[in-house]
Order: structure tokens, then C-alpha cells, then sequence
């Protein structure tokens, strides 16, 4: 069995099939955290890149430790180290790095739709790690396996996402994936949050998030980044709080069973108050645990696979 | 120099004139327009049978990127493309390096524009020095040097004061002030419409708002300040409804619109294709019909390219957010504005208009008319010839064209300018009658 | 048609398996814990306890190990393994073990469990107990438990079906089986 693309650039292009076949690989790889030996040598001799041309700890450390867990190589590269900053072409970067010989490249970069474009430059598969305002896929796929263990089923469910949606790559992958495994999505926050015709995603909209709490199966938390504050979309982080934080007051209206999902890192106090994120609703840090399980199931289905014709 | 034009369907929309003429052209200019067949006395000849022969098209606004930026273009290939394109006078916009914003430059781009000699080339100086928005340029002395307008093109003037100052001393000097209007603070890291497209790439809008408030703060200023206002690529249905309104009410105002506004949509973004990145956005489905309605209802006077030539670098081979707006048009302008007449949505008289005596009256231009005495500025162009675009095979040094791949139909056999053929195809296959010395 | 023949009925098999366990108990290896390779070896293995429990009166304990992570083919295949659950639910250090496959061939199946009982821990002994083995070793690497031992032809292969997964007990050898 094989995936049905080469790179794993939006979770539009994921089938059903797909995502299957990611999360049934990332379940049985999940053992090998708990070994002796945390590791197994099925990518030996791979050389994966990975591409972090804006910071990151938690995407690139978890890609890292399932690159290591698999026995492959990585080759590190993030804004500060680059030539990037020396006023090499992004094109140029990446095409030293392909002449390396990468297997497969993992690619961040703040500018949406860069992981499409050096995709097709490139030989290797490209996994997009986060592309700007886009789509953060993998988060979308280890965010369902996370909701999928809790839950036992998507199908049905009722999702709420909230914060910047506006801003959020991670809200667009999950509200696509999520719809396409028959969740039912709404998404909340101020209106400047809101992107434009947000519909399309057939979510359900709304601005204040004690309508969509109580409805909620799983509850999603967006991080919000401080310098929004100054781009206007809210006048303070303590009245952001007030009005759109998961705390103890707003989880009182919450079903008893609901999960709590945050990509990180969390400000606390902020979008979600300490006791809540520490909660036993929170299920924040099994996300982590299984993101490296979904990012060992990519790379292992994707770097193995020979030169194919697609 | 004697040439004679048989054969063709001529239309002329300044002289409300279609179909079969001979136009005789003498040192120059034009010396007849008859219906006879078979000219004598020493004409050289050139057939233009079953092509449609018009004034050469008229652009008023154009990027040449010389002075300053001539990996993209300078006025030797930007002529070159104007020529291939059927245009014959075009306007170039001030965002050179340096900046049009004094008459040593206007006469540089005057002085090159004549030593190439394949087009008429008319600067747009610079409202304010540098473009900065802050102080107005030496107006004067530039129409003195050979400006025909002046604009800040390319940023907009965002303070209201100083625009109505340049509305004013332009009007001591009688050239249009044009606007591109854009509120900075609304379109501010935006990089395409604002819309469902923009949503699904993740990428800023820009919305329509942050150019209809500009093109309505400066039509009042037009109307304050009583000086001719030209709009320069109107994209949004609602920026051409205000300006319908303010011609109605006697406001002093003209408007083009680009042809890539015409055709395209946001929707053309999709897969991050830099090439459609453009400023103002493509916009939606029905702001490309209410652009479409406003050709026909006269609202709009030209039709204007905006060529904007950008090397690879700095368009499809960096991210879409941080390429450069703009892409090239003179090349593509006719089989694309075509494809409006062949889909019966604008009729090709109209067209022809827009693209000459539109222009040529908006801006008092000795241009775009083929009366007796003008000058001989022509363009022969089959309507009907099927081409499949190939920005590879553009005289432009750049290729930023989104419509690479288009399989359209119209194709410029000939230009004609003061007299002097300046781009010649062969008709059908045979050499053309006639050669350029 | 590629012709077939069968090697075991379900008594037969049932009965070297019986044999194997009472090996195992005569060696004293009573104590040793039980690790099925997959796929057909987790089935295997179980039936080789059942057996094993009826001698001794305690059942062993039995792991399933999926060995595909450790393939050394893995970079000529065209398309990855599907990666199955490997579950070893006891401390492979404290323990002797015996593997259990079906049908031992070229031996690299079992270098590849060796490889990754080994990431587990540090086992005191690994024994292997295989129902058929059919010869044509590329490793050296043998079985101290062999229910069946026949000579093949290279292309002939060897199916032992089971209940879990074939929905029947039965061992065949088809012949003529081209290889893919």
C-alpha cells in the first residue's frame, strides 16, 4: 500500500484511503517510543532534509526525533543558519540542498505556498511542515489521530476551532480534514479573525464562543501570536482573554466528556488559562506523542517508496 | 516616401469610419483615405487583404523600467514590444530609478525613445519627488520636457493634501493628474483579492474597498478642485459605478481599464502562480462583467495594459507573497481583448476605440485617428488568426505573462509608425510587399 | 494453473506442533516465552502455547513481532510494507524466547526479528521453532525446532494457511509459482 500523492503539500489532496493508511501506519509505529531502543532501522541510509526557513521548535524537533527513530539522516537547516539571510534565493538554497541528495525534504516557511513551489523543483518528496497562512497538514493528520484515540470516531463529531483563524495554517488543515472525515466544524472568534467567505469550508461561523462550547466535542485552541495585538485584529491580550480564552468559567458550559487540543506553544493565560490547559480535558500533550508517531507513518511511506512515475 | 494601404477593412472610430478603404500615406502622414482600388503614382503597396486596418493603438500606461531597471525592459525592447503588440504611441509611468520626477529625465526617456524610433514614446512624470508622497515634482518643467501627465503610479499619493495640490498645479499646465488609487493602510501586506481564493491559499487580501475609497477621495478632489482625474486600471465594480456617477454629474474625469482585469479572476492566483500577481488583484466574476458592461456603456475610456515587465527572480521563482505585482501586456493585448469581441460580449469597433481614439481623446493626444493629416501611426491585425501564446517569443525581456499557454485568436501582421513599417508579419505565408528601410 | 499438493492436513499439523512443544519441554525450555513473527507465525505461536500449556499446566506468555521496519529489502521494494502492530508485552531482558514463524526460506526474515527482538532488550537465549522449512538458506541461520523439513525447488513455494488468517489448517506447496 502507497499513498496517493508523492508530497503531502495540503490535506486537500489527501484521500480517505490516505489518511487511513497514515494513521493505522502511525498507530503500530507509536510502540517503538516505549522500546529499550527507540529506534528501528527502516529508513537507514535516508538522508531527509529538513527545511525550517522560520522558527520552529516543535514541528522541526518532531520531525527530527521521527527522522531518528526510523534510523534516517537529517540535514538541518533553519533561517538563522542559512544563507538565506546572506541574500541567497530561496531556489538557491533548496537546490543545494538537493544537491546533497536528499530523499525527502520537510519545508516551512512563512510565505504560503512555498512547499508547492519547491516541490516542483525538486526531485525528492516534500512534506509541508507549515507554509505561512496555508496549511499545516501534519498537524491536521496527528490532530485527528489525537481526536481519534480520545474518541473513537471523527464522523459525527462536533469540532469547535478557536482563535486567529484568520492567521491559522493549522485551522485550515483541520477544518478541511475534519469535514472530510464528517466532522461537523465551527469555528469562533473576534470577526477580525475571520477570514473572508470562511464558509467555503462548510463550517458554521460564530463570535461568541459560549454558543459553540456547549455544542462541542472537541474543543481546538488556536495560538495567538502577540504581535497581532499591534496589527489591530485585538485591542489587548487580557480583554482577548476575557472574551475568547478557555478557562475555568467558559469550560463550566463544556460537555463533561469534551477534549481540549492546542498545536502549541501555549500561552497561558491567553487563549486558554493554566488549570484548563493542564486540565483532564486536555489532551495537549498526547498531541506531541502522536505528532511523532504521524510524522514517522509520512516519512516511512514516503521515503521508502522508489523513483515513481505519478 | 509614398505607401498606399490596399484591400483592408478599415476601421476608424474617429471618423466613424468601417470598411474597404485604400489610405494613402505621404512623408509620413496620412494624405488620403479613398475608395478606390488601384493606387498610382508611385506608392509602394501593402495588402492588407482580409485584415481589419485601425490607427495604431494608443496605451496610456506602460512600465519601460529605463532609466534603472533594464534586466526588465528598456525603451529599445519595451518599443519593440509596443510595436509587435499594434502600439504606436504609449505613455510610460515614472517609477523608474531614477524616478521621472524632473525634465532631465523626461528628455532622457524623450531623446532614447526617438534614437529607437519604433513607437511614440510620451512620459508620465512624477507627482511627488521620489514618489515619496510628500513633496510635488518640477511639473512644469517636465511638460516643458515632454510629459503628457503625471502620476505617482505604482504607489498611490495617500496624503488627500497633497493630491489636491497636484490637481491643482497640473491643471496651470493642462496634463491629467492620474490616480492609483489604493488606501496603503487597507492593502498593507496583502498580495491578491480578498476573497474565498485568498482564504483557501492563506495568503492577505486586498479587499476592493482599499481602491474604491481612494478613487472616490480623489474623485471629489477632481470635482474640488475642478482638473482632470484619470483613473488608472479600475478593477472593482463598485470603483467604476462612482466614477459613472461623477461623470454624470460633470465631474472631470477618465478611466481605463487593463485587459487582464477583463479576463482574469482571483480564481487565476490559484496554485500560487506569481504571474497573476498583480496590483490592483484580479478580482471576482462580476466585477470582470461590470468591467465588461462599463466598456460598452461608455464609462470606461481606454483600455491601458499596464506592462509591467519583472525578471523570473522576482515572479515565479520566489514565494508568492514576495513577488513583484505586475505583468507584461502590450504583446498579449489584442488576441486577449479579442476574445471579448469573438464571445460577442464587446463589439470590435468598440474595442478599437478603446484602444485608440479613447485613449487619444482622455489625454489630447495627436494620436489614434487616421484623418487626413495625422500622423501615419497604423496597425494591421487579423482578428481572426488562431495564435497560442508563447511569452518565449515576446520581444519583451521579460516573460511574466499569465497568459502563457492561451490558445486566442488575433494576431498584429502589421505596424505602422509615422509612416514607416516598424513590425511586419508576412500575409499569409508570402513575403510582405513591402519592407522597412 | 500452477498444480498443488498438500503437505499437512490440519491433524498432521496439529500433531508436529504437539511435537515441537514436548521438544521444547524436554529441553527445558518450559520457562521460555513465545514471539510470533507476523503474519502466520502469531497463530503459530499460539497453537505451539495451547500445546505447550497442556504439558505443563501454564500457558506461555506470547508476543507478535512485525519485522517489516527491519526488512533488508526495504530500499528495492516499490512500494513500503504496510507496518503492523508489534506487541511484546513482557521484558524480553528477563526472559528466554522462542520465535515462532511458519515457513523458513532464505533466513532473513528471522535476521530481521533478531534485529528487532534485540532493540527490546537483551534476552537470555533466542531459539527458533519453524513448522516447515524448506531449505534455500541465504543467512546462516537455523531452526531448533522444525515441524517439517522438505526439499523444494526454487520455484515451487510453501502455504501454510491458518484458521486466523486463511480460515482453514492446512500446509500446501504449489509449484511452478512465478515469482514476482
Amino acid at each position: 500500500m502507497s499513498l496517493s500523492q508523492r508530497h503531502i503539500l495540503s490535506v486537500n489532496d489527501l484521500t480517505q484511503k490516505d489518511v487511513a493508511l497514515i494513521l493505522k501506519t502511525a498507530e503500530n509505529l507509536e510502540e517503538i517510543a516505549h522500546r529499550p531502543v527507540k529506534k528501528v532501522p527502516a529508513l537507514r541510509g535516508k538522508l531527509i532534509g529538513l527545511c525550517f526557513f522560520e522558527n520552529s521548535t516543535r514541528t522541526r524537533s518532531s520531525f527530527e526525533v521521527a527522522a531518528k527513530r526510523l534510523s534516517a539522516d537529517t540535514l538541518s537547516i533553519s533561517t538563522g543558519g542559512s544563507s538565506i539571510a546572506k541574500g541567497e534565493t530561496l531556489l538557491d538554497t533548496i537546490k543545494n540542498i538537493e544537491a546533497m541528495q536528499p530523499d525527502l525534504l520537510v519545508v516551512r516557511h512563512a510565505s504560503s505556498g512555498v512547499p508547492q513551489f519547491l516541490s516542483k523543483q525538486v526531485a525528492c518528496p516534500v512534506i509541508n511542515a507549515g507554509d505561512g497562512s496555508h496549511e499545516h497538514p501534519t498537524q491536521a493528520l496527528l490532530d485527528l489521530m489525537t481526536i481519534l484515540k480520545e474518541k473513537k470516531k471523527i464522523k459525527g463529531l462536533h469540532v469547535a476551532i478557536i482563535g486567529d483563524i484568520l492567521n491559522s495554517r493549522v485551522a485550515r488543515s483541520n477544518m478541511i480534514l475534519l469535514k472530510k472525515m464528517g466532522a461537523k466544524v465551527s469555528v469562533a472568534g473576534p470577526a477580525t479573525m475571520i477570514p473572508a467567505e470562511v464558509e467555503q469550508y462548510g463550517v458554521e461561523v460564530a463570535h461568541d464562543i459560549k454558543k459553540i462550547i456547549p455544542k462541542a466535542d472537541v474543543i481546538m485552541m488556536l495560538r495567538i501570536q502577540r504581535e497581532r495585538e499591534a496589527d489591530g485584529l485585538f485591542p489587548s491580550l487580557r480583554e482577548y482573554a476575557r472574551f475568547f480564552g478557555l478557562n475555568r468559567e467558559t469550560m463550566r458550559h463544556a460537555k463533561k466528556d469534551a477534549v481540549i487540543l492546542h498545536p502549541g506553544p501555549v500561552n497561558r493565560g491567553v487563549e486558554i488559562s493554566a488549570e484548563v490547559a493542564d486540565g483532564p480535558h486536555s489532551v495537549i500533550l498526547d498531541q506531541v506523542s502522536n505528532g511523532v508517531a504521524v510524522r514517522m507513518a509520512l516519512l516511512y511511506l514516503m521515503c521508502g517508496v522508489k523513483q515513481m512515475s505519478f | 516616401m509614398k505607401l498606399a494601404i490596399t484591400n483592408g477593412r478599415v476601421i476608424d472610430p474617429s471618423q466613424n469610419l468601417d470598411g474597404d478603404f485604400t489610405i494613402y500615406i505621404e512623408d509620413g502622414v496620412i494624405d488620403a483615405i479613398r475608395r478606390d482600388k488601384k493606387p498610382r503614382g508611385g506608392y509602394e503597396i501593402l495588402d492588407a487583404k482580409g485584415a481589419v486596418v485601425s490607427p495604431g493603438f494608443v496605451d496610456l500606461h506602460t512600465h519601460l523600467r529605463d532609466p534603472g531597471f533594464e534586466y526588465r525592459e528598456d525603451i529599445e525592447s519595451g518599443s519593440r514590444a509596443s510595436a509587435a503588440g499594434g502600439f504606436t504611441t504609449i505613455l510610460c509611468m515614472a517609477n523608474t530609478n531614477p524616478v521621472n520626477d524632473n525634465a532631465s529625465v523626461t528628455s532622457m526617456i524623450v531623446n532614447r525613445a526617438k534614437e529607437v524610433g519604433l513607437t511614440n514614446i510620451l512620459p508620465v512624470g512624477a507627482v511627488s519627488k521620489g514618489l515619496k508622497g510628500e513633496q510635488l515634482a518640477e511639473i512644469g518643467e517636465m511638460v516643458k520636457a515632454g510629459c503628457m501627465a503625471v502620476s505617482d503610479d505604482g504607489r498611490p499619493v495617500m496624503n488627500g493634501k497633497l493630491m489636491r495640490h497636484a490637481l491643482e498645479y497640473a491643471k496651470s499646465f493642462d496634463v491629467p493628474v492620474i490616480t492609483h488609487a489604493e488606501d496603503l493602510s487597507l492593502s498593507e501586506g496583502g498580495s491578491m483579492n480578498e476573497g474565498a481564493a485568498s482564504t483557501a491559499m492563506g495568503l492577505k487580501g486586498i479587499p476592493a474597498a482599499a481602491e474604491e475609497s481612494m478613487i472616490q477621495r480623489d474623485l471629489l478632489l477632481a470635482k474640488l478642485t475642478d482638473h482632470h482625474l484619470h483613473v488608472a486600471h479600475v478593477s472593482t465594480a463598485t470603483g467604476l459605478e462612482m466614477i459613472r456617477r461623477a461623470k454624470k454629474e460633470g465631474v472631470r474625469v477618465t478611466c481605463e481599464v487593463t485587459p487582464h482585469h477583463l479576463v482574469l479572476t482571483d480564481k487565476s492566483c490559484s496554485d500560487y502562480d506569481a504571474n497573476a500577481k498583480v496590483n490592483p488583484p484580479l478580482r471576482t466574476d462580476e466585477d470582470c462583467a461590470a468591467l465588461i458592461k462599463a466598456l460598452n456603456d461608455g464609462t470606461v475610456d481606454a483600455i491601458a495594459t499596464d506592462h509591467a515587465p519583472h525578471a523570473q527572480d522576482e515572479k515565479e521563482k520566489t514565494p508568492f507573497d514576495c513577488a513583484n505585482c505586475g505583468l507584461i501586456g502590450m504583446e498579449t493585448a489584442l488576441p486577449v481583448l479579442l476574445k471579448l469581441v469573438h464571445e460577442k460580449k464587446l463589439p470590435l469597433k468598440r474595442l478599437i476605440s478603446l484602444l485608440t481614439s479613447g485613449p487619444a481623446k482622455a489625454f489630447k493626444l495627436n494620436a489614434g485617428s487616421l484623418k487626413k493629416g495625422m500622423p501615419a501611426d497604423i496597425v494591421i491585425f487579423d482578428p481572426n488568426q488562431n495564435v497560442v501564446i508563447d511569452p518565449h517569443q515576446f520581444h519583451s525581456k521579460s516573460k511574466n505573462s499569465p497568459f502563457a499557454g492561451w490558445k486566442l485568436k488575433g494576431k498584429v501582421l502589421h505596424t505602422i509608425c509615422r509612416g514607416k513599417v516598424v513590425y511586419g508579419m508576412s500575409l499569409r505565408g508570402a513575403q510582405a510587399t513591402w519592407q522597412s528601410k | 494453473m500452477p498444480e498443488q499438493k498438500l503437505l499437512m492436513t490440519e491433524a498432521q499439523m496439529d500433531k508436529t506442533i504437539q511435537g515441537m512443544a514436548q521438544k521444547i519441554v524436554d529441553d527445558g525450555l518450559q520457562e521460555a516465552v513465545l514471539v510470533g513473527i507476523k503474519t502466520r507465525g502469531v497463530p503459530l505461536a499460539h497453537w505451539l502455547s495451547r500445546h505447550l500449556a497442556q504439558i505443563t499446566r501454564k500457558t506461555p506468555k506470547v508476543g507478535e513481532l512485525d519485522i517489516n521496519l527491519y526488512r533488508d529489502d526495504l530500499s528495492e521494494v516499490a512500494e513500503q510494507p504496510v507496518v503492523n502492530k508489534t506487541e511484546i508485552p513482557f521484558d524480553v531482558s528477563a526472559c528466554g524466547i522462542v520465535l515462532v514463524d511458519d515457513v523458513l526460506y532464505t533466513g532473513r526474515t528471522i535476521r530481521a526479528a533478531l534485529d528487532a527482538l534485540i532493540d527490546f532488550g537483551r534476552p537470555k537465549f533466542v531459539k527458533l521453532a519453524v513448522l516447515v522449512d524448506r531449505g534455500w538458506r541465504e543467512l546462516p541461520i537455523q531452526a531448533e525446532y522444525t515441524g517439517k523439513r522438505i526439499e523444494t525447488k526454487a520455484d515451487e513455494v510453501i502455504k501454510v494457511m491458518l484458521q486466523e488468517t486463511d480460515g482453514k489448517n492446512e500446509v500446501l506447496l504449489k509449484e511452478h509459482f512465478s515469482k514476482r
